[in-house]
């Protein structure tokens, strides 16, 4: 981490912040400042500059029209990228997780280029919609307890061998393979399909990134009463039929 | 233009009696009003009944994400000057229920009619309305998938070329970008608070600027178009600059809009904005909204916020504190299954306030005010509630399905 305060950066909020994806913002804000880290955010606008001096960007869902706009805006603007060369960590969701990868299908039918910072190709779905609760496994190597979210989307995203999946899906759709997987990562690039939003569901989620980013390997505890009756609820809502 | 000089043909009539039989069974039944089944019924006798009812009168549209019920409400008070009106005054706003609705007001001279969003561009073609009112537009049901900018594109694709006056609301670029594919306009600075759901310019994609009270884009040039007809404060300011007040009994910043939006539409149909201001303010509660109910030695004020904006509308028009605020979500069909919406909201404006939270989706309520810091507390139910709050006002806000449920509690 640079200098004495986590720096989040929200990218596009007006483009991508269709699914309460601020919520990811304010998780990791308030996490922080209840370990007495010193946070800042900035929530940078499609007409401005990323900043590259972000610890930790955060970048949502949205309509498939400012997908294609993030897209295209991201890549002439080269922050992001810049930033993850640098060593920042990326977490994304949805319209923005497909943003990070190598291609997806824009809103015209066509593939548009992504940022290429993580390994996957995203196609769009034939089938239904994915909706619902989500519950699944997120990989070991991360240690944090199963992954609950609610997906709405519509999306296929393949992996590359450089991606490892996220998550292993107990219940619902995730990358909609039919492979069982979630997400994808690698050493600092996130992406999921789970909104909740997935921080909120899974605020140790949040504390992995303050810890990879202040690169320390553990965090003091907090009082999460709230957020493991969520939980609970959640997971059991998931597993239980409709 | 109006009243029922041509008669309905036996087809129709036969429909007409059909579906007012079946509502009636519904009713016996116990399945609520029966409007909707009825309407189902008799559009099943004769598919063109919605067309063939509207012939027989001047019909007014009102469509929008929020407001739209209420709106019906005092535009159909403010038509009753000059006439007989039949509505849709319980929300019932889709085909089958407008059909209903219809088919009750064979003396009408007017129809006003509240519209789901979704189908304003068919109801539109049907009933070739005489004016439509379009309010706002913002994210509401995410899990639907009926994506905002998408719906006000169909909107704009239905309505061009219509010969209705649209009275539309100059302040929503989604509503301007719907509405300014049609030959004729009545623009209304009614105001939107919520504003999240369009900083992407609706014609070409660029960033919106969004100074003070006005909005342009940068790059194309599509812009706010000059209002003739605005909200000032507590005051419409007609095209002729005369500043009318708004007396409502309805509370808060969102209804005076609304009561403008009705105001300019009462005057495309000759009515005055005395007359017809002063006609609202009759309207007290809509369908329950805003009903002040006691309850255990408590009045309750029932706000129904069904998504980020109209919870932001309903923080601005609430007691301030200690008022105690008991908030209540749930998250079934008719509510959206996806709860992320919550954090588009501003929870933060609830500080100072006593804060009692309820509903099948508590929980997430609650971390989402742990989040922002707030105190609450966790109720298992309405009375658990109500009793660690102090004889007086309390402000109950909460969404679609769990506002019924407030309701069917206190008796409502």
């Amino acid at each position: 981490m640079s200098e004495s305060s986590l720096r989040v950066v929200w990218v596009y909020p007006d483009l991508l912040s269709t699914y309460g994806d601020q919520g990811n913002a304010l998780v990791v804000e308030r996490r922080a400042m209840q370990r007495r880290v010193p946070v800042s955010r900035v929530d940078v606008r499609s007409d401005q500059r990323i900043p590259t001096s972000g610890d930790i960007y955060l970048i949502g869902g949205g309509e498939d029209r400012p997908q294609r706009l993030a897209a295209e805006r991201l890549r002439r603007d080269g922050g992001l990228s810049r930033a993850v060369a640098n060593g920042a960590i990326v977490f994304s969701v949805c319209a923005g997780y497909q943003i990070l990868g190598h291609e997806f299908v824009n809103d015209l039918g066509r593939p548009e280029a992504g940022l290429g910072l993580l390994d996957v190709v995203s196609v769009r779905g034939e089938g239904e919609r994915c909706v619902g609760d989500v519950l699944a496994d997120i990989d070991p190597r991360l240690n944090l307890p199963p992954l609950t979210g609610f997906e709405n989307h519509q999306g296929v995203t393949h992996l590359g061998p450089t991606a490892r999946p996220f998550a292993r899906l107990r219940i619902g759709k995730g990358n909609g393979t039919g492979d069982g997987t979630e997400g994808a990562f690698n050493d600092t690039v996130f992406g999921t399909y789970m909104h909740g939003p997935v921080m909120a569901r899974n605020p140790q989620i949040a504390d992995l990134l303050i810890k990879l980013a202040l690169d320390v390997n553990a965090l003091p505890p907090v009082d999460d009463q709230w957020f493991e009756a969520l939980r609970a609820e959640r997971i059991a809502a998931a597993t239980q039929p409709a | 233009m109006a009243g029922n000089s041509e008669p309905l043909s036996p087809r129709a009539k036969l429909a007409v009696t059909a579906g007012k039989a079946a509502a009636a069974v519904s009713r016996v039944a116990g399945k609520g009003s029966g409007s909707v089944i009825g309407g189902k019924v008799a559009l099943r006798f004769d598919p063109e009944l919605l067309a063939r009812l509207a012939r027989h009168l001047d019909v007014v549209l009102v469509s929008a994400t929020n407001g739209k019920t209420t709106t019906t409400r005092l535009l159909a008070e403010a038509l009753r000057a000059n006439g007989p009106v039949v509505s849709n005054a319980l929300g019932a706003n889709m085909p089958a229920g407008i059909t209903s609705a219809l088919a009750g007001g064979s003396d009408a001279r007017y129809g006003v009619i509240e519209v789901d969003e979704k189908y304003l561009a068919g109801v539109a073609r049907d009933v070739t309305p005489k004016a439509i009112a379009l309010l706002n537009l913002s994210r509401d049901q995410l899990d639907r998938a009926a994506e905002t900018r998408m719906l006000a594109e169909k909107w704009r694709e239905g309505l061009a070329g219509s010969e209705a006056i649209i009275i539309a609301n100059a302040d929503d670029p989604l509503i301007v970008w719907a509405a300014s594919s049609s030959p004729t306009v009545v623009w209304v600075a009614a105001g939107q608070s919520w504003k999240d759901d369009a900083w992407s310019c609706p014609s070409c994609g660029g960033v919106l600027q969004r100074p003070d009270d006005d909005w342009y884009c940068g790059e194309c040039g599509f812009r706010r178009p000059t209002p003739t007809w605005a909200l000032s404060g507590d005051h419409v300011v007609d095209p002729y600059g005369v500043a009318w007040p708004i007396h409502l009994q309805l509370p808060g910043r969102a209804n005076k809009s609304n009561a403008a939006v009705s105001t300019a539409a009462a005057a495309a149909f000759g009515v005055d904005p005395k007359v017809a201001l002063e006609r609202m303010y009759k309207v007290q509660a809509v369908a329950g909204r805003y009903d002040v109910v006691t309850w255990q030695q408590r009045e309750l004020r029932l706000l129904l916020a069904k998504n980020p904006a109209g919870w932001l509308e309903t923080f601005s028009l609430i007691d301030g504190p200690p008022t105690p605020v008991i908030l209540s979500v749930n998250a079934r069909g008719a509510d959206g299954t996806d709860t992320s919406w919550l954090w588009d909201v501003d929870y933060t404006r609830l500080a100072g306030h006593p804060i009692m939270v309820l509903g099948d989706r508590k929980l997430d309520l609650a971390v989402r005010l742990e989040v922002a810091g707030l105190e609450f507390r966790v109720c298992q139910g309405l009375e658990e509630a109500v009793r660690t709050a102090p004889p007086g006002r309390i402000e109950a806000i909460a969404n679609y399905t769990a506002f019924q449920d407030l309701r069917r509690k206190v008796g409502n």
